[in-house]
């Protein structure tokens, strides 16, 4: 329990809602929807997170550490850097791509549903 | 990116200084329009929450793409070849951070300010007073570094040598944000910054077209008479130019790429940015727009740093040297044009230069304003006042910090364009990543998180970032230093995000671990279904 001697403003931007709002988070925390949507957010994002940042750590490892290998000629005047280093954008457009159909498909029907309850719950 | 500028372009300028006046002219109309539409603190602060997803995205795009980024990165690509193009990788790359952890999730659960959210379950005060803290750390040092910066690049761009006009330019830029900020708020600001955008892409096309054009559309043609006008050869297209030379150099460049990829999503001048959307749906949908337009932009880039190479002289003792690459633009636009002294050579000199100092002055109004609120919303409404404070008054607070900030930024800036102080902006992007990130992620995902990890997070991230600067060698110890005759540089790196970033994450959790605090654990799922749902997430205001 928060220390009752602590004014209540000091506790919290949360303790500015009404108690009806708490108990209408709380019950949707525990709601298999909600958990169920929470999974699938993190179960994109997250590895998705570590998948780019990997990528581009190794990216940049073998720029100090590997260049024999980075100047390696692909076409013309076109090496692997530079090669590597389009990739780089192609990876962070797809992986943006891929994130906005898994959200749209996956996560908004959830979200939307649980915003809604909330909404009616509390004649918003 | 330095911006030491020692020979001007010598222009026709009527044209360009017209078309200054335009860029001036056109942003004030915006700004008056705003100001008689804005009423409420969310109108200031947030623009109303009115902004589409396409256009906040544009507006990300003209908040973040600094002059730095338009002429120092093809500066340094036409200076340095390969190696210039890794700034904007670091760049881009950062925008996954961004949307997949940060965006959608501080819109739903936050008001005005990146406080705000950390605010919801911790205690405010001390939450408060650390987040309104490294807001305005990170958003002077970045103003301070645009303002010197604008300095010389209005200087070059108008062919102002004198340090007298130099000064004048410092304080008309800063008139100028001041009045943007305090009369428009966010929704002048924002308008500023998506015309901004329109401009800075369609000058970038344009120019990257004309290059493509002369090579024949082909990338490689372009990259062998690059590399052979460089005087380097191969060399010019492979690593190592600029990055890496010896160990210290291979792990201060991975430090720096740390700092950019991580920094991003902790900017808060980016942060509030999701505020002006009306959902996370279109928060979502204008950091989509904002990876499209940064990476499209920064793809031009390339072509415009390796046709400066190709197409002006960047030897020894030309204006892209002397201009630390920044030249390398305005003057590739004059040689696409048909070259010095012609008509089209001139109109796209005078183009691109309108189109830099646009950038100018959009970034610096977003850095102004987010300083404001800052002070207004955290330190003011709620730290001071506990959040007693009437609207009216928390608006008035705004404006006064806004104009403070402002006339402090210009006061501290014509001193400072004698020192070399283009690492505030490398300093920035660490505080950033160490400081705001650590404690943004650890309040979305970590349950047992309290207000000793925040504090202890955001000021540990923020004092280590600091003071390993201030220890290096950007400080002291090289010629090329803020203080060239001291020497106490004992910490190697120029980038701290190395040590800094690690150090920010491991303070959340030692502060949380010693806390005796007993926070409602209940507050961190309500958060989460706040975060995830929207449910109860601030509306859109309707006019």
């Amino acid at each position: 329990m928060p220390d009752r001697s602590t004014p209540i403003y000091e506790a919290g931007e949360a303790d500015r809602l009404p108690a009806h709002d708490h108990e209408l988070y709380n019950t949707i925390a525990q709601e298999s929807d909600f958990v169920e949507l929470r999974r699938r957010y993190r179960s994109f994002a997250l590895p998705a997170t570590i998948a780019f940042m990997a990528w581009y750590l190794l990216y940049v490892i073998c720029n100090n550490w590997a260049r024999d290998f980075m100047d390696t000629k692909v076409v013309g005047n076109i090496n692997i850097a530079l090669v590597w280093g389009l990739l780089q954008f192609v990876s962070t457009f797809t992986i943006a791509y891929f994130y906005a159909r898994h959200a749209k498909k996956s996560l908004d029907p959830l979200s939307s549903k649980l915003r809604d309850e909330f909404d009616r719950e509390t004649g918003r | 990116m330095s911006t030491v500028m020692l020979v001007p372009l010598a222009t026709g300028n009527a044209l360009t200084i017209g078309l200054f006046l335009a860029v001036v002219a056109v942003t004030l109309y915006i700004t008056f329009w705003a100001s008689r539409q804005s009423k409420t603190a969310a109108d200031y602060y947030a623009g109303g929450r009115s902004f589409s997803g396409f256009q906040n995205g544009l507006a990300v795009s003209g908040d973040y793409m600094s002059a730095a980024s338009f002429l120092g990165i093809s500066g340094a690509i036409a200076l340095y070849g390969y190696d210039g193009f890794l700034y904007s990788i670091g760049f881009l790359v950062a925008w996954l951070v961004a949307l997949l952890l940060i965006a959608e999730l501080l819109r739903n659960s936050g008001r005005f300010t990146m406080a705000d959210q950390l605010a919801y379950r911790m205690r405010q005060t001390p939450v408060r007073t650390a987040a309104a803290t490294s807001t305005i750390v990170v958003s002077v040092f970045y103003l301070l570094a645009q303002m010197v910066g604008a300095g010389s690049l209005v200087g070059l761009l108008l062919g102002v040598t004198s340090p007298g006009l130099k000064n004048l330019v410092i304080v008309g830029v800063g008139v100028l944000m001041i009045i943007y900020v305090t009369f428009g708020g966010m929704k002048g600001t924002t308008w500023v910054q998506i015309v901004k955008a329109v401009m800075l892409m369609t000058g970038t096309v344009l120019i990257t077209f004309l290059v493509l054009v002369k090579f024949g559309f082909n990338l490689s043609d372009l990259l062998g008479s690059a590399a052979e006008k460089s005087g380097k050869g191969e060399a010019f297209l492979q690593p190592g130019l600029l990055y890496g030379k010896d160990l210290v150099g291979k792990i201060d460049f991975l430090s720096l790429a740390l700092a950019l990829v991580l920094g991003t999503a902790g900017l808060p001048h980016i942060l509030i940015r999701f505020y002006t959307t009306p959902t996370a749906h279109a928060a979502r949908k204008s950091v989509l727009w904002a990876i499209g337009l940064i990476g499209s932009f920064y793809l031009m880039t390339l072509v415009l740093g390796f046709g400066a190479a190709a197409l002006v002289d960047t030897g020894k003792g030309s204006q892209i040297q002397t201009s630390a690459g920044n030249a390398a633009s305005p003057l590739l636009a004059q040689a696409v044009g048909g070259g010095e002294g012609t008509l089209g050579g001139s109109v796209l000199l005078a183009l691109i230069s309108a189109v830099a100092f646009a950038t100018i002055l959009a970034v610096v109004a977003g850095l102004t304003l987010t300083s404001a609120s800052s002070v207004a919303h955290d330190l003011y409404a709620n730290v001071f006042k506990k959040g007693q404070a009437s609207e009216r008054s928390e608006l008035r607070v705004a404006r006064i910090a806004a104009f403070g900030i402002g006339a402090i930024a210009i006061l501290l800036a014509i001193p400072a364009q004698r020192l070399n102080i283009a690492f505030l902006v490398a300093l920035a992007f660490a505080v950033a990543a160490s400081a705001n990130l650590p404690a943004l992620l650890y309040n979305l995902f970590w349950k047992r998180f309290n207000t000793m990890g925040a504090v202890f997070s955001i000021y540990g991230g923020l004092i280590m970032a600091v003071l390993l600067v201030t220890f290096s060698p950007v400080v002291s110890g090289t010629p090329m230093s803020l203080f060239p005759s001291a020497n106490f540089d004992w910490f190697p790196l120029r980038n701290p995000g190395l040590i800094s970033i690690p150090f920010g994450f491991l303070c959340g959790i030692v502060g949380t671990l010693i806390s005796k605090e007993t926070h409602p654990a209940e507050r961190y799922d309500e958060l989460s279904v706040r975060a995830l749902t929207g449910a109860g997430a601030e509306k859109a205001v309707a006019h």
